[in-house]
């Protein structure tokens, strides 16, 4: 049984990978073996430490001294120095950007202090199918304190002064909402979470709420504490099952300790929660359409006011929060408010969770204090664009956010930026676009979604984005003129100002914040029409390079439009006017000569 | 299960169940043994995390190991699922990704049994808070 004294972990990520961690690998091995040390350190290939910005990286264990920037013949110095004198390879270490000092440890590294964990503090910690485990965690502390310590008014000052603002979307004061509610005068009132999530490439509440459902369970009887009701509501997709498993669970376990029902904690208040199945329409998160569809109506949005806060579910007072506003509630409770202001900018306080995709190496769910910018959201906690390609823009907010650019990586991420910066903060997806995304295809996509989702209701949603959507077809096709981007502009704008509700209402964001950041490729679309990113089909063209064609006719036989002419041993044609583009040619050319212009 | 019926009932609660999350199950301390949680949200199981689950399950006990298996949420890592922290007695855990069998299959023989780690780890990169009242 070998047991090692020192643990070398080289980064085996995609992009560290690229930069030859291989190669160092092997060196460390070969230099080990030739000292005679294998059987005390051991070199070992680890996943990406989303850092790959300054990789390739070797971790020195126990002693946590993080290596950048390693190169294969750096291994030797490594071994003689560091293994075997135990002295710290300087010039390897990590340089702090703003104080140019070393570090030596890993632990003091801002990067692996980027992210933090308060909504998601429990997933992926705890077994969410036993509320033993939540409680271990000082699960439902915070309802016993809210309810055998505070008054409901008491428990609304500590959610306002903690500056949180609603994560479905909108980011009003959840305090401030609350308290709305309290002052409706009503027999009887309803807290709802909103757990529809509709929005693609979105993950956040699913997780939360397969991960951890007592924290969504417990922060909505405090709300119900403060607001004055005793029911509550998830209102929850059906295409969630686990999600919706693991709430049955949890509130059967909560109600059998006597954490939901009646006279919870023997203080006389009572609070039990149902669920409620959505169709999976994207509107029904909207909170009007939501109340209409739990009441067995169409989940058609109506106007505001009244708000929900007024006259909600069946016309009472109804407070509807999203399930990650509700996750954080109970340690707000639990450490304070001044505690969870600090955290964040300054209109913008706390944590944000973001459900990362697209073109990145580390596709997943972080979660970040407010202020943290963009670059280190994508290149250091996500690890960069994948494979080695060149970033391009980020879409935040879902389909009706907008795509940033190179310009705004260093925008600290809150409400506020990110819609100064022409977006918004959304339910929180980001999507990651490289140098290989067409940004009309991407604003044509994201119509498509919205053109599916709208309710019908109102013409400038139902009929706007529609030609929209086409409008944007045809500059993919060529067939579009400049005229076409002013067009595209001012009918987005309409829409934007005359749908009723924020479906409508946001929906163009994509194509503006395109337009204005990505123009010169909508130029190119329609003016020389050229696709820059070679993605629009109509707009490719198949040629042939004679200075590498030897003629060897391979390309012609397979043509099925027979576009292709050209003698044996002589350069070929493609007749660019039958070819259908089917690209069959230059899969099977074995000389590079066919390309797309 | 008796009810809870006042914030002393649960912290008392919580003091038992704190010294040892698995003490009911097991009877004995989660510490001295050794500890696999698989995250099972929807993107874990439909990469396979169920098969790995009960792997682990069969075959720590056939090959006599005492040890916790307990599922999770999601972890955060969902392009390299399946995913398990592994927790060895007095040492930090280790994250590893990509699980298939024959990788579950060194992780017990080599990483549990003896301590060697293998290929595979995911560095943590994250903080979580802690709650203190
Ligand atoms: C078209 C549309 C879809 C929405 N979808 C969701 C959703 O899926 N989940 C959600 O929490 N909020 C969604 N919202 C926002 C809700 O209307 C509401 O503002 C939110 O649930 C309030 O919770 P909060 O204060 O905690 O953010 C959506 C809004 C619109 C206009
Ligand atoms: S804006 Fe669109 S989704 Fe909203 S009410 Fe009008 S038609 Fe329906
Ligand atoms: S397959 Fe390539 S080399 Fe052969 S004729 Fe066609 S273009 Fe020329
Ligand atoms: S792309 Fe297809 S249709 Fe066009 S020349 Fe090549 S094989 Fe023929
Ligand atoms: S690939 Fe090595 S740190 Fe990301
Ligand atoms: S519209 Fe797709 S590449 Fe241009």
């Amino acid at each position: 049984m070998s047991k090692y004294s020192m643990h070398l972990l080289v980064c085996g990520g995609t992009g560290c990978h690229a930069s030859e961690s291989d190669a160092i690998v092997c060196n460390l091995r070969d230099e080990l073996e030739a000292k005679g040390l294998v059987d005390s350190v051991q070199v070992i290939l680890t996943g990406c430490f989303g850092f790959c910005e300054k990789g390739p990286i070797v971790k020195v264990m126990p002693d946590n001294t993080f290596y950048v920037q390693v190169k294969p013949e750096d291994a030797q110095e490594i071994v003689d120095e560091h293994v075997i004198k135990g002295r710290k390879v300087t010039r390897l270490l990590y340089k702090d950007p703003v104080s140019k000092e070393s570090i030596s440890d890993s632990k003091h590294m801002g990067f692996f202090k980027k992210q933090l964990r308060i909504v998601l503090r429990n997933c992926g910690f705890i077994n969410p199918e036993n509320i033993d485990e939540y409680i271990a965690r000082d699960g439902y502390q915070a309802l016993g304190k809210v309810l055998s310590e505070m008054s409901p008014e008491e428990v609304i000052k500590v959610i306002k002064d903690s500056g949180q603002r609603g994560r479905g979307g909108g980011g009003f004061s959840t305090g401030l909402k609350w308290e709305l509610a309290r002052k409706s005068v009503s027999d009887e009132k309803y807290v709802v979470c909103n757990a529809d999530e509709g929005d693609p490439g979105a993950f956040m509440d699913r997780s939360v709420l397969e991960g951890d459902p007592h924290s969504v369970l417990e922060a909505m009887a405090i709300c119900g504490y403060s607001i004055g009701a005793s029911s509550g509501l998830i209102y929850i997709r059906a295409e969630y099952p686990l999600a919706i498993e693991r709430l049955k669970i949890a509130i059967n376990q909560a109600r059998e300790y006597g954490l939901l029902g009646n006279s919870i904690f023997g203080t006389g208040f009572n609070f039990d929660i149902t669920l409620r199945y959505g169709a999976g329409a994207f509107v029904c998160g909207e909170e009007t359409a939501l109340i209409h569809s739990m009441e067995g109506l169409r989940g058609e949005p109506t106007v505001k006011p009244p708000f929900p806060a007024e006259s909600g579910y069946r016309n009472k007072p109804t407070n509807v929060n999203n399930v990650e506003t509700f996750a954080a509630i109970p340690a707000i409770i639990l450490k304070g408010s001044k505690w969870f202001s600090s955290i964040g900018t300054e209109k913008s306080k706390g944590t944000k969770v973001f459900a990362l995709a697209g073109k990145i190496n580390n596709v997943g769910l972080i979660e970040v204090p407010m202020g943290t910018t963009l670059r280190e959201v994508i290149f250091e906690i996500g690890g960069g664009i994948r494979g080695g390609k060149k970033f391009k823009g980020v879409q935040t907010g879902g389909p009706s956010g907008g795509c940033l650019t190179e310009k705004h990586l260093d925008t600290p991420i809150d409400f506020d930026n990110l819609i100064a910066a022409g977006s918004m903060m959304g339910s929180g997806a980001m999507i990651v676009l490289d140098e290989d995304d067409c940004m009309v295809s991407m604003a044509k996509f994201f119509l498509e979604f919205t053109v599916e989702e709208s309710c019908g209701k109102c013409a400038p949603c139902r009929i706007g984005n529609k030609r929209l959507h086409e409008l944007l077809g045809q500059i993919t096709e060529g067939k579009g003129t400049l005229e076409d981007l002013d067009r595209l502009k001012n009918m987005s704008l309409v829409i934007k100002d005359t749908s009723l509700c924020g479906l409508g209402q946001t929906s163009p964001n994509p194509v503006l914040s395109m337009l204005e950041n990505f123009r010169e490729e909508y130029v190119a679309h329609v003016t020389s029409k050229k696709c820059p990113a070679g993605q629009c089909k109509s707009l490719m063209e198949y040629v042939i390079n004679a200075e590498n064609c030897v003629g060897c006719t391979a390309c012609a036989r397979v043509c099925p439009v027979n576009a292709i002419t050209g003698e044996r041993k002589e350069a070929h044609l493609i007749n660019a006017a039958t070819c259908i583009k089917c690209g069959a040619c230059m899969e099977k050319c074995k000389f590079d000569a066919i390309f797309i212009r | 299960m008796s009810k809870i019926t006042s914030l002393a009932d649960l912290k008392k609660k919580r003091e038992e169940l704190k010294s040892g999350l698995d003490i009911r199950v097991k009877a004995i301390d989660p510490e001295s043994v050794v500890q696999v949680k698989v995250a099972m949200a929807t993107c874990g199981i439909a990469s396979g995390a169920k098969t790995v689950m009960e792997f682990f399950l069969e075959q720590l006990e056939r090959r006599n190991i005492p040890a916790v298996v307990t599922q999770t949420g999601c972890m955060g890592y969902c392009y390299a699922e399946p995913t398990i922290e592994v927790k060895l007695p007095g040492e930090e855990p280790v994250v590893f990704g990509f699980v298939d069998l024959k990788r579950a299959d060194q992780i017990i023989e080599k990483y549990i049994k003896t301590g060697e780690l293998v290929d595979g780890i995911i560095p943590v990169n994250y903080q979580s808070i802690d709650f203190k009242e």
